[in-house]
């Protein structure tokens, strides 16, 4: 992949980042044509955000980062006029950006081109004209509800019926809307309608300071509280020039695959249930409460929230705690082996998994697809491989991709996934260096921006922070790969039968919290 | 076929005695005890995420794995709050849920019984209130029980459960 045009370099400046990272200030016409060009050369979208930089210079900005194959390049654009601030929308050539795009707009008040204007991060439970991430808002002053109503897409035909499920759901889960359109029980059309978990975060970081931070970004999404303290830790750290210890850099990768693992088994446990095999259930929910319960002996909790903070990590990791676990991972890939097997050679199983959902590797590339869902339909891409930070540039982590794009290829990624991070843990045990866990991060300098970014377990999560005087947090963006996932659901599960969506969505796994912010 | 029941069969129970905690068992056979006593028939549950990171539902979906069991015990999970004799709440609860929760509580069949759960249920958490987040959860429906913690580990939660039989059903 090349871009064929080239920035000016007095345009370019360097970022703090634990991937290497420049940003680029450009024109609306520039804006347009790196899309185009990133788009037609197999370039990453990543993510998109705005600022309120009025009271600093004037103006607002808006943001869009991209994966290139040898770093990240954020562009920088200024929306103009104040009064009426537009940028051109990146949703033709990345769709995933329309929804960011919707976002942007609730929270910022800055539009883009696109003409899709319904709400999606506000149902009404702030006025329109309020927009809560300008900083002469208010973010704590609250207001009534005013329900209003949500034009969902309408598809019409001979016996095409409309099922609506949510926001609230039966079952132990997070808060979404579905419509489905239906004929009989194949399914013509679903358009989902997201952001019922929204609660500020983004607000809420700029009253924090820079060093508690990491307790909110851990808090994104409670399934990737190692992945999202990591990457806000790697923003600040970059931004003040503190380079962590090896020893709570090996902590913090061993902490995230943890995390991983916990994740893939529980949802492989979930998927068998969702085929009707509870058995599946039974037995990778106990390796996950195996797993959670070392995890308390190892970094002193089940979940990972507090654990990787500035400078390094919360606890060290007690020789015999090391060694129990060197056990618990031939334990666990005793068990999953086996339990691979059983579920590989279950006809009933993989009658419903194969086929399922499935999207095909060329409209997954297009629609942007990333992290495990892109594996699974041969998308290749995993930071920890393409784009190694510390300690993955010394791992060699081994990429796990399939190629058929189903909810059977989703399972298969889960399980290779797992014989991978097992490799990993043990090698991050055997060479854990001994010294300092933690190390002092001075005050960032204020207006400096950096980068963190995390393959999470579903895939890359990202911070951008900004930071204030004196500590303080300017402005912190998260971003999380569900974002980029959550619209290829809608395709996967066209032409399925209604019954089988919960299990497809399940395969996909997406973070409503993570995604809602 | 073979492989899954000689898998059963090596993995065995495992609901008692729990091998690393040693608080679970005890609050679980005392919580089965109370509700044979006081209910005399299973206890219904209903979980609603009113705004959550999520962390608080993994520890919830952890109390129906074979160490806690709770559904061996006689407490299901319910999918309509029309069945709920008890609503289990997390998260803080956020302006776009505000509704779908009051609504939610309103479906349930008196005596409605509410457990707010995790940090954010019981006070706002890190989010606390503002133009997205009304913060906990007795802020917009009546709470007859919190249980913190961030996210509460399983135990913890069947304590706050046991607590709410004793508490609220030993006279209805
Ligand atoms: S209490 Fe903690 S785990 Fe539970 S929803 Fe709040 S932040 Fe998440």
């Amino acid at each position: 992949m090349h871009m064929s045009f080239d920035f000016p370099a007095q345009a370019t400046r360097q970022l703090p980042s634990n991937l290497a990272c420049r940003c680029v200030k450009v024109d609306a016409a520039s804006w347009r044509r790196a899309a185009e060009e990133l788009s037609a050369s197999g370039g990453r979208f990543l993510t998109l955000w705005g600022a309120d930089d009025r009271g600093r210079d004037g103006r607002f900005r808006i943001y869009a980062a991209y994966l290139l194959p040898q770093d990240v390049l954020v562009l920088e654009h200024d929306p103009g006029d104040v009064a009426n601030p537009t940028y051109p929308s990146l949703a033709s050539q990345f769709p995933s950006a329309l929804r960011m795009e919707r976002a942007i707009y609730d929270l910022l008040g800055v539009a883009s081109t696109e003409p899709d204007n319904r709400g999606w991060l506000r149902h009404g439970g702030w006025p329109e004209t309020v927009f809560p991430l300008r900083r002469d808002v208010d973010g704590t002053q609250q207001y009534p509800v005013v329900s209003e109503a949500y034009p969902f897409l309408q598809v019409e035909g001979d016996g095409v019926h409309e099922i609506a499920v949510g926001p609230v759901h039966a079952g132990i889960i997070e808060p979404g809307n579905f419509r489905f359109s239906v004929v009989g029980e194949k399914v013509l059309r679903l358009e989902e309608r997201l952001g019922y978990t929204h609660k500020g975060i983004a607000k809420r970081f700029e009253e924090m300071r820079q060093h508690d931070g990491y307790r909110l970004a851990a808090r994104l999404s409670g399934d990737s509280a190692a992945a999202f303290s990591w990457a806000y830790c790697a923003a600040l750290e970059a931004i003040a020039g503190t380079v962590c210890p090896p020893r709570a850099t090996n902590l913090r990768a061993l902490a995230l695959e943890h995390e991983r693992l916990a994740n893939h088994l529980g949802d492989l446990g979930a998927l068998g249930n969702d085929a009707g095999f509870a058995f599946g259930l039974t037995q990778f929910s106990r390796l996950k409460e195996d797993l959670l319960r070392t995890n308390v002996a190892a970094f002193g909790a089940r979940y990972l929230m507090d654990y990787i903070l500035p400078g390094g990590v919360a606890l060290d990791l007690p020789e015999h705690a090391s060694r129990a676990l060197l056990d618990q991972y031939l334990t666990l890939e005793r068990d999953v082996k086996n339990l691979r097997s059983i579920y590989d050679e279950h006809g009933g199983l993989q009658d419903r998994f194969r086929e399922a959902g499935r999207l095909e590797k060329d409209l997954a590339a297009k629609l942007g697809a990333i992290g495990l869902v892109g594996r699974a339909s041969d998308v290749c891409c995993d930071l920890r491989v393409d784009h190694p930070w510390a300690p993955y540039d010394r791992l060699k982590a081994t990429l796990v991709t399939q190629t058929s794009g189903d909810v059977a290829a989703r399972v298969q990624v889960r399980f290779g996934e797992i014989g991978e991070s097992l490799q990993l843990c043990r090698m991050l045990l055997e060479d854990v260096s001994s010294g300092p866990i933690r190390t002092e991060v001075p005050l960032a300098e204020p207006d400096r921006l950096g980068v963190g970014l995390i393959e999470g377990w579903r895939g890359p999560v990202m911070i951008a922070l900004e930071t204030g005087p004196d500590g303080a947090i300017r402005r912190c963006h998260a971003h999380d790969s569900s974002w980029q996932n959550w619209p290829l659901l809608e395709y996967a599960v066209l032409g399925n039968i209604v019954p089988d969506f919960p299990l497809i969505n399940k395969s996909f796994n997406l973070s409503y919290s993570g995604h809602d912010g | 076929m073979f492989d899954t029941l000689s898998t059963m069969l090596r993995t065995g129970i495992l609901t008692e005695p729990a091998p690393v905690s040693t608080e679970a068992p005890v609050v679980i056979e005392t919580l089965q005890k109370d509700l044979r006593n006081i209910l005399g028939r299973a206890l219904c549950l209903r979980h609603v995420d009113a705004g959550s990171c999520n962390g608080c539902e993994l520890e919830i979906q952890a109390l129906n794995n074979p160490y806690y069991n709770l559904e061996g015990v006689g407490v299901k999970f319910v999918a309509s709050p029309r069945h709920a004799d008890l609503l289990l709440v997390t998260g803080p609860v956020s302006v776009n849920m505000e509704e779908a929760l009051r609504r939610t509580y309103d479906a349930m069949p008196d005596p409605k019984i509410v457990m707010a759960v995790g940090d954010c249920g019981a006070c706002g958490g890190i989010f606390g209130t503002s133009y997205a987040s009304r913060g906990r959860v007795a802020n917009i429906v009546p709470v007859n029980h919190t249980v913190s913690g961030c996210p509460p580990e399983p135990t913890a939660l069947l304590r706050g459960i046991l607590q709410i039989v004793r508490s609220k059903f030993s006279d209805s």
